[in-house]
């Protein structure tokens, strides 16, 4: 089974994307076939996941790839190949097991949703995407399956199209995701020239190997910021972080889907997967190192703290519980980002798979506290929600607690401890280290202030009739609850399986490795970031503290630091009058100068019309008029008397007889 | 084999006597059935087309008038045929596109002979007469058949371009006049140096020629005639004019310009990449301004015909680069592919504008809202259109974008860079149209609407269809092209 | 008295301007037509006395151009002569001073 699913890996995406095509096609009657559909294309595709996961934990530094040529133009060819290695295989797992909970829980969520099939088409198309990025092994591909993920995101985030909102927000999603693809997609051709394939892995010439390496030379620099700019997009990264908040509009489960398995996931993957290029020159090469640096990795550094940093205060000041979770998504993309960016690349990517169980956890969770207060986000008006909603508040508490870092039985913590520590030993800077922990501390914060708004307190007016989700809602939150306790299991220092494992390391248990000296300075932060939690919040009433305190920063918080407002003003109304002033140009000036030859061309007619009526005509009349004139006198000398005439020859003759006369 | 090309000319004209005679009601039928009888001959032309030979293939040389230079010389290429295709294509579509009567048939047909002949002819006397065939009948049906402004329209439409085919036909009167020939394969072989006429003599011409495509394709600045005549023009003769006959002006790019002048082209290309971008930016940022739908996707078309440009300026303008060849090649394939593509995705975006116009009665940009709770198939279908006129991958635009950019990025990567804003440009226009169209409640007056009728939909799923497959599997269309674009590839490097 | 040309020549003279007279004087049309046939007979005497006193032997020429000067006479006569009825028969008149057509 294993070798098979290893030569047709294609099929991981293909069973989604087929599944999706057939439920598209079928009738929107057909509710119950189209959410088995593509719960069982996702069950499939799990099952080939894990098939291909296995061989890979066999040998270290596992790498198999199937490389074909797409098409030839000219006398060249262009190749496309699928890769699967442990960073591929993990995600296959994650986004594929992830992928099924949110599918199972958005039957019950979408059930009242008279577009339930195409929802779950959208679904399926959207997981075998991010399975297709996943598995690429071309650049080209790759970007294929980046600009397929961002389709679905759109049609996703749109779902609801009767909304303008949701319109507005997808479109939002759609266009700034793709300013960095723009960037991205010269980084590719710039690769493409440079190295002559973009093909990752070919026995030795693909684009991440010894050959194509050193083709890049200097130009790796600009080759891989212009490719981090397609991660700052997907991603979510400052300054191209607004349409993540926006993209809430859609469905709860789209809003998991595209904040814990896929969408955002692509763009830390994708920094991952090329970091090859991003530390090409860095005088410690390789992963696993932390200390070598480029230009190019502080770039993705200080992005990724800036980005930690103003998404997770400006979570502090949300009202709608999923953009609080929206915010921290942005908050912990940030801190992947810097994970990377300091040379810790498995850490950051542990922590991706860990964040995509636990914030898919607690976008599901918070579908069904909206579920159950009746489609209510705002915050303030549930409340005390935990006596209602027994499951839905173990397992939010389960996935607070992973996102904010407590330590030791939930995955998030000690992935947040890698990358500290990671982050500890940077060369160039500590900035960023003492940043993250500042970073720890307000992750807390805004959780234990998002739990106690939603959970404790006294109930408000949509916690009245509030009532616990269906089973087919609950159970997918308890399974990935679990599955964020279990997960912890491989990602302890103690027995570092899952680091190793990305870094094609063998992996030894050491049980004196378990407490690590961050492991006090984290537990530390978060206690003070939860105790501060409570002590601000445990009374918050309708007006939150910190307004009633600092109101002038909780407003530039709550408005997100007019950022959306600034580039309104400033880029787009740039764009947009640039826009109208192409149309005017278009419409008077260029189009000006041709009615200008126009009517140069006209009036030159005119002129020569003029001449000739004027100038040759009248010569012509007046020496018609003259000749007129002349004959009318001479006509006056015919009498029409014979005689006359008669008399006329007989003087002629006469004359002509003295002539002669006068000759001789 | 010759007799192919031969009838691909003919059949049309006689059909267009014979829809003129024919019984009123039977004058579409018959145009159609017509079409069909061409797209068999052209099917057949691609099956006995040998994709691996070097040069002209079915070529058919006779006499005409040895003083002039003109010989009754046709023959196709990899390119040609690509044209020859899409012309094809495009016409059944046009045809189907909207009722009319028998002129209006008679003279898509006459446009139909005129495009063949163009794309098939390889002397210049032959091609120019074809080249300005094409120009009357569309001149007659904007004027007739077209908008509101159509009077004004139809008569820019004539005078711009008819002026730009003077100017082309003075340049090769001095060609002739110097060189004694017209045949486009001996001036091509003679302008391989770059000495195809001495002196000031050569930028005259190379201006004069310049100048006549430019304003067909048309580049910036010559491009104000298109938004008026492509809006005031039927549906299905802005089909065709967008999809085959902006489509002589890139393949007298290719055929003549690119070969004859390549001193010219090096030295003048840093401008004309500056056009071409200029094209690129200002015509999609010109089509965000637009509230007119067929005026919008009308600039849009402007905007994909300048990646064109783009490519074949960035091949031209190359100097001494590592690998030109190569890069030449990606340009030159992806410029074909775009050519095929843009013709067939700018054909069916008209197409959907129209069957709105027709439901709507008019088809502002905001006289519409919420179609997709409506008209889903519609929205679903024209979606497919607009994705692959803004790049999406898996659909056709990607392809040919993808290989020009490649290309031209290796070999002009300052202005590739600057018009890959285009693309994003053009997402933003299409985004916002969709948004405007599709989303929202459902506006009162779009509440009636009939989703696609079934008539309708034997255009628009073929045609969407096609579009997938172009941009899944496009070593079909690849396949016939690849020896035409090394061999021009070589030419050129 | 002996011949002379000069005679004949006055006598001519003398004919032709009687016929001149007669032309431009009179105002019925017939002897209009009288007053030509005269200055043409005054032609003819003419021709024939140079012929006659032309060094000898001469050609017949002068008798030759009158005799047909004379049928030509005759034929314009006939002509001339059905004009005036032709004329006379749309006008009921024969006055020339009448007769002002030509008038421009």
């Amino acid at each position: 089974m294993s070798g098979w699913i290893i030569a047709h890996l294609w099929l991981v995406p293909a069973v989604p994307l087929v599944v999706s095509l057939i439920i598209l096609s079928l009738p929107d009657s057909q509710r119950k076939a189209a959410a088995g559909l593509a719960i069982g294309g996702q069950v499939v595709a799990l099952i080939c996941s894990l098939a291909a996961f296995a061989p890979t934990l066999s040998t270290p530094g596992y790498r198999v790839f199937h490389n074909f040529t797409w098409f030839t133009f000219g006398e060249q060819a262009l190749r496309l190949g699928f890769v699967l290695d442990p960073l591929a295989a993990v995600m296959l797992v994650m986004i594929t097991f992830v992928s099924l909970c949110i599918f199972v829980f958005s039957v019950g969520y979408m059930a009242a949703d008279r577009n339930f099939g195409r929802f779950f088409a959208y679904l399926s198309f959207f997981s075998a995407a991010m399975l297709g990025v996943v598995i690429a092994n071309s650049l080209l591909l790759l970007f294929i399956c980046w600009e397929l993920v961002g389709l679905a995101s759109y049609l996703l985030i749109g779902f609801w199209i009767h909304k303008p909102s949701a319109a507005a927000a997808a479109k939002k999603a759609f266009v700034t995701t793709r300013i960095g693809d723009i960037g991205f997609f010269l980084g590719m051709l710039w690769l493409y020239g440079r190295s002559g394939t973009l093909l990752f892995y070919d026995g030795g010439n693909g684009a991440l190997e010894n050959t194509g390496l050193l083709s890049l030379g200097v130009s790796a620099t600009f080759v891989a910021l212009l490719i981090f700019c397609g991660a700052v997009g997907k991603s979510g990264q400052f300054p191209l972080h607004v349409w993540l908040p926006d993209a809430m509009e859609g469905p709860t489960p789209v809003s998991a889907l595209i904040h814990a398995a896929t969408m955002v996931a692509a763009g830390v993957f994708l920094v991952a997967r090329v970091y090859p290029i991003f530390s090409l020159g860095a005088p410690v090469a390789g992963d696993a190192v932390p200390g070598g640096t480029t230009t190019s990795l502080v770039v993705v550094v200080w992005i990724g703290v800036v980005t930690a940093l103003i998404s997770a205060l400006i979570a502090l000041a949300q009202w709608d519980i999923k953009r609080i979770l929206a915010y921290s998504t942005v908050s912990q993309l940030g801190l992947m980002m810097v994970s990377l960016g300091v040379g810790g690349v498995a850490a950051g990517i542990m922590h991706l798979l860990a964040h995509g169980f636990f914030k898919a956890l607690l976008f599901l969770g918070s579908g069904s506290v909206i579920h159950g207060c009746h489609e209510e986000q705002d915050i303030r008006r549930m409340g005390g929600l935990r006596g209602p909603m027994p499951v839905t508040f173990l397992t939010y508490a389960v996935g607070m607690m992973a996102l904010s870092g407590v330590p030791l039985f939930f995955a998030g913590a000690w992935t947040k401890e890698e990358i500290l520590h990671a982050t500890s030993l940077w060369t160039v800077s500590r900035a960023p280290h003492f940043l993250m922990l500042a970073g720890v501390v307000l992750t807390a914060l805004y959780m234990t202030r998002q739990m106690i708004y939603v959970f404790f307190g006294q109930r408000h007016a949509a916690a009245e009739r509030a009532h616990e989700s269906p089973a087919v809602m609950t159970w997918p939150l308890t399974v990935l609850a679990l599955c964020t306790v279990a997960f912890s299991v491989v990602l302890t220092p103690a027995w570092p399986w899952l680091h190793d494992y990305l870094s094609g390391e063998r992996a030894t248990a050491d049980s004196g490795q378990l407490i690590q000296p961050i492991l006090f300075v984290s537990l530390a932060l978060v206690a003070a970031g939860i105790g501060l939690g409570v002590l601000i919040y445990r009374r918050a009433g309708v007006i939150d503290p910190v307004e009633q305190r600092l109101p002038w920063l909780f407003r530039f918080l709550e408005n997100r630091m007019w950022l959306d407002e600034l580039y309104d003003w400033t880029v787009l109304a740039a764009a947009r009058f640039a826009a109208r002033l192409s149309d005017a140009l278009d419409r008077y000036f260029w189009d000006g100068l041709v009615r200008g030859f126009g009517v140069l061309g006209g009036s030159l007619g005119g002129l020569s019309k003029g001449f000739d009526e004027r100038g040759i005509n009248a010569a012509g009349d007046d020496a018609s008029g003259m000749a007129r004139g002349f004959g009318r006198l001479i006509s006056a000398r015919h009498s029409g008397q014979v005689q006359t005439y008669l008399g006329v020859l007989a003087v002629g003759l006469l004359a002509l007889l003295l002539f002669y006369a006068w000759l001789t | 084999m010759a007799n192919l090309i031969a009838g691909l000319i003919f059949i049309p004209i006689l059909g267009a006597l014979f829809v003129s005679v024919a019984p009123r009601n039977y004058a579409r039928p018959v145009a159609l059935g017509n079409t069909l009888i061409t797209a068999l001959f052209t099917l057949m032309l691609w099956r006995d087309f040998d994709p691996n030979a070097i040069g002209l293939q079915m070529v058919a040389r006779h006499v005409w008038i040895p003083a002039i230079g003109a010989e009754l010389l046709v023959g196709i290429d990899g390119l040609s045929l690509l044209l020859l295709l899409l012309t094809s294509l495009l016409f059944p579509f046009a045809l189907l596109a909207q009722e009319r009567g028998r002129a209006f048939c008679a003279l898509m047909l006459v446009m139909q002979a005129a495009l063949y002949g163009t794309f098939s002819a390889q002397n210049f006397i032959l091609w120019f007469l074809f080249y300005e065939m094409s120009l009357v009948p569309a001149f007659l049906l904007i004027k007739i058949w077209g908008g509101p402004q159509r009077d004004r329209a139809a008569t820019k439409f004539f005078l711009y371009t008819f002026l730009g085919s003077v100017a082309m036909l003075l340049a090769f009167l001095g060609i002739f006049l110097v060189r004694g020939t017209l045949d486009f394969a001996e001036l091509a072989a003679l302008g391989k140096g770059g000495g195809l006429l001495p002196g000031k003599l050569s930028w005259f011409a190379f201006a004069g020629i310049f100048l006549g495509l430019a304003v067909k394709v048309p580049l910036f600045p010559f491009h104000t005639w298109l938004p008026d005549a492509y809006e005031a023009a039927p549906t299905g003769v802005v089909m065709v004019l967008t999809g085959a006959l902006s489509k002589m002006g890139v393949y007298g790019f290719i055929r003549l310009l690119l070969p004859l002048f390549p001193n010219e082209l090096r030295i003048a290309g840093p401008w004309l990449l500056g056009l071409a971008v200029c094209s690129i930016i200002f015509s999609s940022l010109a089509a965000w301004a637009q509230s007119d739908l067929k005026r919008m996707v009308a600039y849009l078309s402007i905007n994909h015909l300048g990646y064109c440009m783009l490519g074949l300026f960035a091949v031209g303008a190359t100097t001494v680069v590592p690998a030109a060849e190569a890069e030449a090649q990606a340009a030159l394939s992806g410029v074909f592919l775009q050519i095929f593509n843009h013709g067939l995705t700018a054909a069916a975006l008209f197409y959907f504008v129209g069957l709105l116009e027709q439901r709507r009665g008019a088809r502002g940009l905001h006289d519409f809202g919420g179609l997709m709770q409506r008209t889903p198939l519609l929205c679903g279908w024209m979606s497919v259109a607009m994705f692959s006129s803004l790049g999406l991958p898996g659909l056709n635009g990607f392809v040919g974008e993808f290989l020009i950019f490649k290309g031209s990025f290796a070999l002009a990567a300052g202005y590739t860079a600057v018009a890959a804003v285009g693309l994003l440009i053009t997402a933003i226009v299409f985004l916002r149209a969709m948004q405007a169209l599709f989303s929202g409640p459902l506006t009162e007056t779009c509440s009636t609407f009939p989703d696609l009728r079934p008539g309708e939909k034997w255009v628009v799923i073929p045609a969407a269809l096609l579009m997938f497959a172009i941009g899944i599997y496009p070593q079909f269309v690849l396949n016939f092209l690849n020896t035409t674009v090394a061999q021009m590839a070589r030419l050129l490097g | 008295m002996t011949p002379t040309l000069q005679l004949f020549l006055v006598v001519a003279a003398a004919l032709f301007c009687i016929g001149l007279l007669a032309a431009l004087s009179r105002r019925h049309a017939i002897f209009i037509l009288i007053g030509i046939e005269m200055m043409l007979a005054a032609a003819g005497i003419n021709f024939i006395a140079f012929s006659r006193f032309a060094p000898q032997p001469a050609p017949p020429t002068g008798v030759m151009v009158t005799i047909f000067a004379i049928a030509i006479a005759a034929a314009e006569a006939a002509v001339g002569l059905a004009l005036v009825i032709a004329v006379y028969r749309h006008y009921r008149t024969t006055n020339v001073d009448q007769m002002d057509e030509l008038k421009g």
